[in-house]
């Protein structure tokens, strides 16, 4: 891991969805081996991004490259080879729900190598017991809690040893617990695997408990970037605002409305 | 991925039911198994007028279906029907001078050919043609005779 | 009026927007079908949901409608004193027409909406989307088998209701209302044509079978990934479905049996 290139390089990106522009021009960096948080209000087309990387969107302007490759123009068969060596975890899991916790983890082992039985059954119990769920491997989706079935989600995620891990939105609607434990296995996996990991987030402290490197998006835009102690003395009013969880800052509590409030409650029609 | 055996063999149960459903359809419902190759021998049969007669009608001698008709052309110089009919080769000793004629079955039923034994010692062979025939009776040309020859009795 | 005009060119864009994505979705399956061939056990699977599951649909419906055929058809017949052709009357309808449509409208009624549902809720889950992600094309894992499965289980279906119904015909006309066993099948096989009847009912049911097991599938793959957007897209298949059955019918009808 002495190779200094980032992995994934975003420059200049805009891509909007209808006519409702989500990105204005990004540009990212996303270190080998470190954890990346992106972290932003909500509705900020965090997720958005994610599926830039991965493939399932193309910008309208501007180039994602992995490893020197650039994404957007990848054939499609091109794209699904590149697509194994990544890993992404879905807000609600995405676990298949018609198959067991084993046989999801199962999944991408079945379908893109030719293992024997019992060498899908190692990887597999390997990959569940990462995670702390060996016992629960013949449940199935429905029978498991919201931060059961990411772990799950997770176990499958790495079955392939991808390159990268992408996660949306781990911790939202999880108990402290499932979000300590998911906090630990990310680092963990992170560390323990070699992998480099970009985690959409929009939980502060958790999001900084993990993160080498932390982005904050907004408005279709980078506002900042740099380590969690970088941005926590960073004299930015919008990075205080959305580090402190301010009610009022940049970000106006107040929807953007057409009068004003006086004139609303009179009736005055502009 | 895992598939219970049971469901292998229920989706095969349901294809070997379709195909006897089908095995039915052709046998015991279609012409499929009267339709013995191509084994038959054709004959022609010139005719003025055939009426309403149609291809894959009957034809049949003393009521028993011995045949199709499976062509139907109009010769350009007689100004006639040609009619050919494809007999059964189970049907082979069928008399050459045998006559046909169009006739109908019931009064509202449709037309088929009705072949009438005739004596000679020949039979019928691949291409023979019927001497002897005679055509569909048209109903509008009965009843025109019918008025035509009443009328003239009234006069004498 | 403006407004109105203006709502229908809207609406026709974006309906020929939606053929268009459809018949690239559909050229897509075709381009993936090799790879279903290569693992049949995902299409056995299917089979068994698809076909084995509308079975007894289609038994129960075809007796009934083969025995409502022949109580219909006597009572007319007989006024004409041919209740011999009553065996005539039931296959060639059941064989040309019912078999093939009842057998399809049934097909996308049971089959049709519930591949609509499982594919729409598999998008709303994000599942299609976790499978993209593991480099596993929805379209060749999840979609063609489906698409192959209803192509080849609709002839099997149409075939069995035609049958099945034939034999619904032959309880009511036979066995009640007493006409002549030997003349019900004999009328029949004189008057059926294997290739005229029985192969044109099977080729509109393949045709049938192709087109309402596309329209499912498109349905819930490009259903908007919310419980509201898979409902309406269910509901989109029957109605898509059967008007497509429908129209099909009539062109299908026209060109096999027009020159009679």
């Amino acid at each position: 891991m002495t190779d200094n290139t980032p992995l994934i390089k975003i420059r200049n990106v805009h891509f909007s969805r209808g006519s409702k522009l989500i990105f204005d021009g990004v540009d990212m960096d996303i270190q080998r081996g470190k954890v990346t948080v992106i972290m932003g209000p909500s509705g900020t087309g965090k997720t958005t991004l994610l599926k830039l990387i991965g493939g399932q969107l193309r910008p309208s302007v501007g180039s994602i490259e992995m490893d020197g490759k650039a994404i957007h123009k990848l054939k499609h068969n091109e794209l699904y080879q590149l697509r194994k060596k990544m890993g992404m975890l879905f807000q609600s899991g995405a676990l298949l729900t018609d198959i067991s916790v084993f046989e999801n983890v199962a999944f991408p082992l079945r379908e893109h190598t030719q293992l024997s039985e019992s060498m899908i059954r190692h990887l597999v119990l390997m990959k569940l017991h990462a995670v702390g769920l060996r016992g629960a491997r013949d449940l199935m989706p429905a029978e498991l809690s919201g931060g059961m079935a990411r772990r799950v989600a997770l176990a499958r995620a790495i079955a392939l040893d991808p390159m990268m891990i992408m996660y949306d939105e781990p911790f939202t609607g999880q108990d402290p617990i499932s979000m300590g434990v998911l906090v630990r296995l990310i680092r963990m996996l992170n560390d323990a695997l070699g992998l480099s990991s970009i985690v959409v987030s929009h939980d502060v402290k958790e999001a900084c408990a993990i993160a080498d490197y932390v982005y904050l998006v907004s408005g279709g835009k980078v506002i900042e970037h740099g380590t969690p102690a970088q941005l926590a003395a960073s004299d930015s009013q919008w990075s205080q605002q959305f580090m402190q969880g301010l009610a009022d800052g940049p970000v106006p509590f107040h929807y953007a409305a057409a009068k004003t409030y006086a004139d609303d409650l009179m009736g005055v029609d502009v | 991925m895992y598939i219970s055996r049971s469901i292998e063999i229920l989706v095969g149960l349901f294809v070997a039911v379709g195909f006897v459903a089908l095995f039915f359809l052709s046998m015991q419902v279609s012409n499929l198994s009267s339709i013995n190759g191509d084994s038959g021998y054709n004959i022609k049969g010139h005719f003025s007028n055939i009426g309403s007669l149609k291809v894959r009608a009957p034809v049949s001698m003393a009521g028993v279906n011995i045949g199709r008709v499976t062509a139907i052309e109009f010769d350009t110089q007689s100004f006639e029907a040609i009619v050919t009919m494809t007999i059964e080769s189970q049907y082979n000793g069928l008399p050459s001078d045998s006559s046909a004629s169009i006739l109908t079955a019931g009064l509202l039923g449709e037309q088929y050919v009705g072949l009438e034994a005739g004596g000679e010692d020949e039979s019928l062979k691949e291409g023979s043609k019927l001497e002897l025939t005679q055509s569909a009776l048209v109903l509008e040309q009965i009843i025109g005779q019918f008025l035509f020859s009443s009328g003239s009795k009234e006069e004498n | 009026m403006m407004d109105l005009l203006q709502r229908l060119g809207v609406t026709s864009l974006s309906m020929l927007e939606r053929l268009g994505r459809g018949s690239v979705f559909f050229l897509n399956i075709l381009l993936s079908i090799p790879s279903v061939l290569v693992r049949p056990r995902l299409l056995f699977a299917q089979m068994y949901s698809v076909g084995v599951l509308s079975f007894s649909l289609i038994v129960i419906s075809g007796l009934f409608v083969g025995m409502v055929l022949a109580l219909q058809g006597f009572y007319t017949l007989s006024d004409f004193g041919a209740e011999g052709m009553l065996g005539v009357m039931v296959a060639a309808s059941l064989v040309r027409e019912l078999g093939p449509v009842v057998a399809a409208l049934l097909f996308a009624g049971r089959a049709g909406s519930a591949l609509t549902a499982e594919i729409g809720l598999m998008k709303a889950t994000e599942q299609l989307s976790g499978m993209e992600m593991m480099a596993v094309d929805p379209v060749a894992r999840i979609i063609a088998p489906r698409f192959l499965a209803g192509l080849l289980s609709m002839p099997l279906l149409a075939t069995l209701f035609s049958a099945i119904g034939v034999l619904g015909g032959y309880f009511i006309g036979v066995g009640l209302l007493g006409i002549d066993e030997g003349g019900y099948w004999s009328q029949m096989q004189a008057k059926i044509d294997f290739s005229e009847d029985i192969l044109n009912g099977l080729i509109k049911s393949v045709v049938f079978g192709l087109v309402v097991t596309w329209i499912a599938v498109f349905e819930g793959y490009d259903a908007i990934p919310t419980s509201e957007g898979v409902s309406r897209a269910t509901t989109q298949t029957v109605v898509h479905s059967a008007f497509a059955v429908l129209l099909l019918d009539f062109i299908l009808t026209a060109l096999m049996f027009g020159d009679n």
